[in-house]
């Protein structure tokens, strides 16, 4: 066998193992054997690239693969509520080697005279959404870091200026194309790419951030798309393709989560409503105290618990625990229902009652819990705002209006715990706090729901 | 080209339970773009391309290793009822 049979071959059994890498994500049980199947794969694409013939000197390789091992590692120990932030970071990295590789190929084959049309185009594409995904996911890392404000940044024209912003990026683009010996359209290229990316993700607000991401996810895979393209590389088409795709169909999930379309997500500016405020100011809310809660849940056979990033953001996911087990081991039913965008990034609220070690099985998807709220006994929101809203469900004029959510409010009691009565992230009045089956637990939820369950040990059972 | 249509059905089959480890992989797997950084770098053609290239491959090597690690971390995380008591 020939040194490039042998490449090929180990680039097929790479790809290979890609794919079922990702057929083993599917479940829990088998998802760790997942990731084993694409380090594996990694390594193979590596060790296949470094016995390719081009490849002459190794040094350089070596020192960057070191550097990236040793700020690799500690990037991996980050607490999980801050996952969302390193995969936004993630993906900048990741938009960035599309991009430089791209310009590093440009200036090397105009060097040569080797720039045909189809290089140039696959050059421009991967210019392009390298160089975009790069400063808008690292715009999106600043904002979930909360070093940028969360909040949506508008100005007058927003969009206008985009769109003929990223006109004349593509015009840039097609110019190169066409003449790819004009040099000084690259640098203009590249820096239009990038100040689109910024501008892009600018106008954002944070309850948005699982779809730019997902979306920052798929702009970066097809960038590997584009890079397999300009070096007539399979294996990475199709492991940028299998990136790619993923962030798409995660994209849309998340859309169809806040029924909204992608479009509305990009340049929609969301929370930018002013909740109809007035009207609702004099309503009051009943509150309850810890002991209230507790006799309450001691009394009830099933419970389900509505978390949010609120929860996450008090650290009282141990706390949630601590009442999981109590109430369990007291006979009550105990569920977690999941909304697809509580959170940072798609998925992120189960990750999060994982560390808590809330076993897998009692969480539970909106669609598949919703039919059983009418007959729950209490329904306990923790840091969780708009997506329980009714609102959505009743109330044309509001902005989330549509939107599918956990119906919280069909349950016999709701107990919601929240810091105050000012209205959540989306800046919209939530009708549920003052309906007639809702008691407020007013303070931090991580010491809200310790009294809870203090109280709650002290109490005797219902059953 | 099969392989990614495989990989489409293969993705969409993925319970909303793994999302965010999903996406922690193939973000790791879209760190393939370290074969491209690796072949600029080795071919060592102009001074720029080689620094270029480094670069690159310096982001997808800590792409590949945060990603691979934090992955697994989360998805020990994972655990059924009878397995937690």
């Amino acid at each position: 066998m020939s040194a490039e049979q042998l490449i090929q071959l180990v680039y097929l059994i790479s790809a290979g193992l890609f794919v079922m890498s990702l057929k083993w994500m599917s479940d829990p049980t088998t998802a760790r054997r997942g990731v084993f199947a694409g380090a594996g794969a990694m390594l193979l694409a590596v060790v296949g690239t470094l016995m390719q013939p081009e490849v002459e000197s190794y040094h350089w390789i070596a020192l960057a693969a070191l550097v990236g091992i040793v700020v690799g590692v500690p990037l991996s120990w980050v607490p999980l509520t801050a996952v969302p932030q390193r995969t936004a970071l993630s993906h900048a990295f990741g938009g960035l080697a599309a991009g430089l590789v791209g310009t590093a190929k440009y200036y090397v084959w105009l060097g040569d005279g080797q720039l045909t049309t189809f290089r140039m185009t696959a050059i421009v594409a991967e210019v392009l959404l390298g160089f975009l995904t790069c400063t808008g996911s690292l715009m999106a890392a600043g904002k979930l870091q909360e070093v940028l404000p969360t909040r949506p940044l508008t100005y007058r024209n927003q969009n206008i200026i985009n769109f003929v912003l990223l006109g004349i990026a593509l015009l840039a683009g097609i110019a190169l194309i066409v003449r790819p010996d004009l040099p000084w359209l690259f640098p203009l290229l590249v820096g239009l790419s990038l100040a689109f990316g910024v501008l892009l993700v600018l106008p954002i607000g944070g309850a948005d951030m699982p779809t730019v991401i997902s979306l920052l996810n798929a702009y970066a895979g097809l960038a590997a798309v584009a890079m397999g393209f300009v070096l007539e590389n399979k294996l990475l088409i199709t492991a940028g393709a299998l990136d790619g795709s993923s962030g798409l169909i995660l994209s849309i999930v998340m859309c169809k989560a806040m029924n909204r379309s992608f479009t509305n997500v990009l340049f929609g500016a969301f929370g930018q409503v002013t909740a109809t405020a007035g009207a609702v100011e004099s309503r009051t809310a009943k509150s309850a105290t810890a002991e209230d809660a507790a006799q309450l849940l001691a009394n009830a056979d099933s419970v389900v618990v509505i978390p949010g990033y609120g929860m996450a953001v008090a650290q009282a996911q141990h706390r949630v625990r601590d009442l999981h087990d109590e109430l369990t081991k007291r006979g009550v039913n105990v569920k977690f229902a999941i909304h697809p965008v509580a959170g940072r990034m798609p998925g992120h609220m189960n990750v999060l009652l994982a560390e808590a070690e809330i076993p897998y099985d009692s969480l539970v998807e909106m669609d598949d819990i919703n039919p059983d709220m009418p007959q729950v006994d209490v329904a306990i929101v923790i840091g969780a705002n708009d997506v329980v809203n009714p609102a959505a469900r009743r109330d044309p004029t509001s902005p989330i209006y549509g939107m599918p959510i956990i119906d919280a409010d069909r349950a016999k009691t709701v107990l919601a715990i929240k810091r105050s009565m000012n209205p959540g992230f989306a800046g919209i009045e939530n009708e549920l706090y003052f309906a007639d089956n809702t008691l407020m637990l007013f303070g931090d939820a991580k010491a809200v729901v310790g009294d809870v369950v203090k109280a709650l040990s002290g109490e005797k059972s219902g059953h | 080209m099969l392989a990614t249509f495989i990989g489409l059905d293969v993705i969409r089959r993925v319970s909303r339970l793994l999302h965010t480890p999903l996406m922690s992989l193939t973000n790791a797997i879209s760190a393939i773009a370290i074969v491209g950084a690796i072949l600029v770098t080795g071919e060592g053609h102009t001074a720029l391309s080689t620094v270029l290239g480094a670069i690159a491959v310096f982001a997808s090597t800590t792409n590949i290793v945060s990603g691979f690690l934090i992955t697994d971390r989360m998805l020990k995380m994972f655990k059924k009822r009878d397995r937690v008591q």
